[in-house]
């Protein structure tokens, strides 16, 4: 009696240890956003007028979501997935058209004082399809016309976000899925192939292009003195070249096409020419004098002077992480790194033991672009990744992000607590 | 399959490696790079340092000699200056723009930098501060420093005081304590005991936000330190009878000392000529200094009371007397002969002419030169030695008790040693066991090589009216009210000659005495004050040095002075009156020959060859 009852709670085979890590990134984001706004005239945490009082709506509507979630029968996400991509994906299709324009951002609907941020969706939304898609038995992604089909769940979303709404930050997360696409079986060459266009991409920008020719060159020829020389290794070895040499004028082309705040970015990631701290290289090296400033414990919770006093930009959002890095120290910042790591990976091993493919799929999506986000987001706060506008998960001020983590998270513990269930 | 599933060791293994790298990346930007920090500190605080109070002088008697008055520096923290208004500020402080333009620059180029806060304009006074205060705000990067300046409400004891400077980079390497531009005591009682003045530096840390807005003191002060302020000191020096020596002595180039020899208190040492303490400070005290610097003559920033070194002269004479005596080759009675000069060597060392032979107690007062070589030869061809070196080595020594050819160890700043030949000196002067007494005869006379301060000369009279000891003379009597503080007991240690037999200092006292009742002083008596003295010159190579010691009264003596006046001639003209006025001065509290005192105060030393000139010409 007692056993089916527990069988029927909503709560029944929840991961807790994955819900338990949730609730412990948002109590932590929830008292970073505090501190990054502290201000002692404002000093009743619940007031709504701040921004840690709006948080504290986001968080509790967050939990709603949750629970609603798991209450939602879990065949409703594999049977709806296309339906929801498609009405999300039309969403953002349309905000440019509909929302109202907030600071020259066109990609919010706004209710008042609230706003929401329909590409924040798209990504569980993405990673619905995308599991959808791949989980087909029929499937098999070495398939080039599949790999193309797949490309283009992700990538439809990519290019109407950063066309339509100029969201760069929210656009270039759907890389993230290539994690997925790699463990459902996409050719390693792929893979080898993007991270050669990336090292090429830098060297390109540092390096004069007739050098990086001159080495590419001598690259192959020595390379063909330890392998055996015949025709068809001759073959891919040209074409390596070749790639690689297109790919270095093709730098060239894409830089020169960028927007200028985009160059200006890059230029200050590789440190490429004079970099002025007062204007483009503000943000980055404010954000590193005050997670720098931190030490190894940190200056204590609602200590830090230049989060506090609005050296760094963004301190709430994108740059909740300094806040971190100030008052928490060297500590604090890994123990934050850790944890969302540890989320991370325990989400990798739940999805290796999904008997549906579907399941597996979009847990291997939600790590991805926790990853993505964490990568990117702590990487530009510490000058090892460009500064792209993309929250922190569960820190970042905001409430589209996070009830888009929410969502994207909680569809997987709902998934995993009926993995016994779920075949397909 | 099998295969694909083994992609997650691949993921999770990028994953696990790029949260590694991004936590060495923290480590090396939080633990290891300080850089950060500094720039955190720097921009997002102000430390502004409180400057304490430093300790007030006072003289004996609690007149007041030296006190504060507050100033305000102007800072600058180059880095912080954006968008002020240049024109309106150059206004504000009276200064063209291509002066503002000089100064940006002098604070951002080494030592200064953009980053470090240094001041831009000295010493604002009360007013322009007031002025400038209101406004300041609309000026970042700019801040004022309020500090403290020295003032000298009686313009006396320059020299003893010493002045206040700024700190430079050797001091600050030297002394962590102080930052560049600090002010600390240079010269004089400031420098000696600039520890107990200064006190100890306050230190507030004052948030900014991003606007360079104050934001309140750092966790409400937690950190701050407040100023510790200096310590009184009370000197011994009287206020009244420095002022009236500093009087006298204008106009003439010389040094006096007045200690009273039963505590070994300095009562008044001058320098002359001296200069207004108040010149030193401010913002005119470079240009004062050069000017003061300029007089070749008078050299007034000289302090001659402790760094110049005379030849003893006749002071000596008395030393010689005792040591004769105490060796046992000398009695009261002892009669030398004199022929303008000492016979044995065909009248050199030369003497001026008086009766002759005279006693011990007639050739004190008639400071003959002929019988204090006789007294030396005795004592160094002193049979009982059997050996010149020997005897000579004693008689260096016996001197040397009197402090002369060592520091006193005085607490003023900068005193000089004095010197007493050594044999070694004689040795490589004139060879081993190639010189004798006759050969140094003119030591015996205070000439030679000996040196002595005028410190050191006023102490040997000290020694000779406590007859065998003397306390190291010293300026301060008591620190922040306390005269037992610890720093002082060096002062209550009673040090005693080798000559301890009061007898030999009573035959020499007499003499003395006899001096002022009908010999050299008799001139300068003093009504009911009985006191003992010696006239007499130091040889120079221009006209001698006047010479006069003395001290009063005979029986228990509250005062001894050592004076000495350059190129005045003989002791009893100049050295000898002042002297007297002054212990009049200190032991009546007024003055009985008032004729005396305006013939001395109208004496002009200095300027007498230009007014000489000036005469013939009209
Ligand atoms: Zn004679």
């Amino acid at each position: 009696m007692q056993r089916s009852q527990s069988n029927n709670s909503i709560f029944y085979n929840v991961d807790w240890i994955t819900v338990l890590t949730y609730l412990i990134l948002i109590f932590m984001g929830w008292l970073n956003i505090y501190a990054a706004v502290y201000n002692e005239e404002h000093y009743v945490i619940t007031d709504i007028s701040q921004k840690y009082g709006k948080q504290l709506i986001w968080i509790s509507t967050s939990l709603l979501l949750a629970f609603i979630i798991l209450i939602i029968d879990e065949n409703f996400y594999t049977a709806f997935s296309y339906l929801v991509f498609g009405i999300i994906l039309f969403a953002n299709i349309a905000v440019p058209y509909l929302g109202r324009e907030v600071k020259g951002s066109r990609s919010w609907f706004r209710f008042g004082d609230f706003g929401i941020q329909p590409a924040e969706f798209m990504k569980f939304a993405a990673n619905l399809a995308l599991a959808k898609f791949l989980s087909n038995q029929n499937i098999k992604i070495a398939d080039y016309k599949n790999t193309f089909l797949s490309l283009l769940i992700i990538g439809v979303p990519c290019i109407v976000i950063m066309k339509l709404q100029d969201e760069t930050g929210l656009a270039i997360v759907f890389a993230a899925f290539i994690f997925t696409l790699y463990r459902e079986g996409l050719s390693v060459n792929y893979l080898l192939l993007g991270f050669l266009a990336v090292v090429l991409f830098i060297l390109a920008l540092l390096i004069n292009n007739l050098y990086l020719f001159i080495i590419i060159g001598s690259l192959c020829t020595i390379s063909l003195l330890f392998i055996k020389r015949n025709a068809k290794n001759l073959f891919i070895i040209a074409a390596i070249g070749l790639t690689a040499c297109s790919m270095v004028r093709g730098t060239t082309y894409i830089y020169d096409h960028m927007e200028d705040h985009q160059k200006i970015r890059i230029d200050v990631l590789l440190g490429r020419g004079t970099v002025d701290l007062k204007k483009e290289g503000y943000n980055v090296n404010q954000a590193k004098i005050a997670i720098g400033s931190g030490g190894f414990v940190g200056k204590g919770y609602l200590k830090g002077t230049q989060t506090k006093y609005d050296f760094v930009p963004e301190q709430d959002t994108d740059f909740i992480f300094c806040t971190v890095g100030e008052e928490w120290g060297f500590v604090g910042s890994s123990v934050v790194i850790i944890l969302q790591l540890f989320l991370i990976i325990r989400i990798i091993f739940i999805s290796e033991r999904q008997r549906s493919p579907f399941s597996r799929i979009y847990g291997y999506g939600v790590a991805s672009v926790l990853f993505f986000h964490l990568t990117v987001n702590v990487g530009m706060t510490i000058g090892l990744a460009p500064v792209i506008g993309i929250p922190l998960p569960f820190f970042s001020y905001g409430g589209s992000s996070l009830w888009s983590f929410t969502i994207l998270l909680f569809i997987f513990i709902k998934l995993d607590s009926k993995r016994l269930q779920i075949l397909r | 399959m099998n295969q694909l599933s083994d992609r997650k060791f691949i993921i999770i293994g990028v994953f696990i490696l790029v949260g590694l790298a991004y936590i060495s990346r923290l480590f090396y930007i939080q633990v290891i790079d300080d850089s950060y920090k500094l720039d955190a500190r720097n921009q997002a605080f102000r430390y502004t340092t409180e400057f304490p109070i430093r300790g007030y002088i006072y003289d004996r008697n609690n007149k007041l000699l030296v006190y504060n008055e507050a100033a305000y520096d102007l800072m600058v923290l180059p880095k912080n200056v954006k968008n002020i208004d240049t024109l309106d500020f150059c206004e504000l402080l009276g200064i063209t723009k291509d002066q503002f333009l000089k100064k940006m620059k002098k604070a951002i180029m080494a030592p200064n930098s953009p980053r470090k806060e240094s001041i831009f304009e000295k010493q604002l006074s009360p007013t322009d501060y007031a002025s400038l205060q209101e406004v300041l705000y609309r000026f970042p990067g700019f801040f004022v420093q309020s500090r403290t300046l020295r003032k000298y409400p009686r313009k006396i004891a320059a020299h003893m005081l010493g002045y206040i400077g700024e700190a430079d980079k050797h001091t600050t390497e030297k002394d962590t304590y102080y930052n560049e531009g600090d002010y600390l005591g240079i010269s004089g009682i400031e420098k000696t005991y600039e520890k107990v003045l200064r006190g100890k530096k306050g230190m507030h840390i004052i948030m900014k936000d991003v606007n360079n807005r104050d934001m309140g003191s750092y966790m409400n002060g937690l950190y701050d330190t407040a100023a510790i302020s200096g310590l009184p000191l009370t000197t011994t020096i009287d206020a009244d009878l420095q002022e009236y020596a500093e009087m006298l002595m204008q106009n003439k180039i010389g040094s006096v000392v007045a200690i009273d020899p039963s505590t070994g208190e300095i009562l008044a040492i001058v320098t002359s000529p001296t200069y207004d303490p108040n010149l030193f400070v401010g913002r005119e005290r470079n240009k004062n200094y050069v000017q003061l610097s300029l007089d070749s003559i008078g050299k007034p920033l000289f302090n001659r009371s402790t760094m110049a070194s005379y030849p003893p002269g006749s002071t000596f004479k008395l030393i010689m007397a005792l040591i004769g005596l105490n060796e046992g080759v000398l009695t009261s009675q002892t009669r030398y002969p004199c022929a303008r000069g000492y016979p044995p060597l065909g009248g050199h060392p030369k003497c001026h002419p008086h009766g002759s032979p005279l006693d011990l107690e007639g050739a004190i007062g008639a400071s003959c030169n002929s019988y204090f070589s006789y007294v030396f030869k005795s004592v160094i061809d002193d049979k009982k030695y059997h050996d010149t070196y020997k005897a000579y080595a004693n008689w260096r020594e016996i001197a040397t008790s009197f402090c002369l050819g060592t520091k006193t160890g005085s607490d003023l700043a900068n005193e000089l040693r004095g010197n007493v030949p050594s044999i070694a000196y004689y040795d490589k002067i004139f060879g081993k066991g190639s010189w004798k007494a006759s050969t140094v005869i003119s030591l015996g006379i205070g000439q030679n090589e000996l040196g002595i301060t005028p410190l050191q000369n006023a102490n040997l009279v000290a020694i000779i009216a406590n007859k065998g000891w003397y306390y190291t003379p010293h300026i301060v009597k008591a620190i922040n009210g306390n005269p037992n503080d610890t720093i002082l007991d060096r002062f209550k240690v009673k040090h005693y000659t080798k000559i301890k037999d009061t007898a030999v200092y009573n035959t020499v006292i007499a003499g003395m005495a006899r001096a002022v009742e009908a010999g050299t002083a008799a001139a300068l008596k003093i009504e009911g004050i009985p006191y003992c003295a010696k006239t007499g010159t130091a040889q120079n190579a221009g006209k001698d040095h006047s010479v006069f010691v003395c001290f009063a009264p005979k029986d228990n003596p509250k005062i001894a002075i050592g004076i000495l006046i350059e190129n005045a001639g003989f002791g009893a003209t100049y050295a000898g009156p002042i002297a007297r006025l002054m212990m009049e001065k200190y032991l009546k509290g007024k003055i009985t020959r008032p004729d005396l005192e305006k013939k001395m105060l109208e004496t002009d030393l200095i300027h007498k060859d230009k007014n000489a000139k000036v005469t013939k010409q009209q």
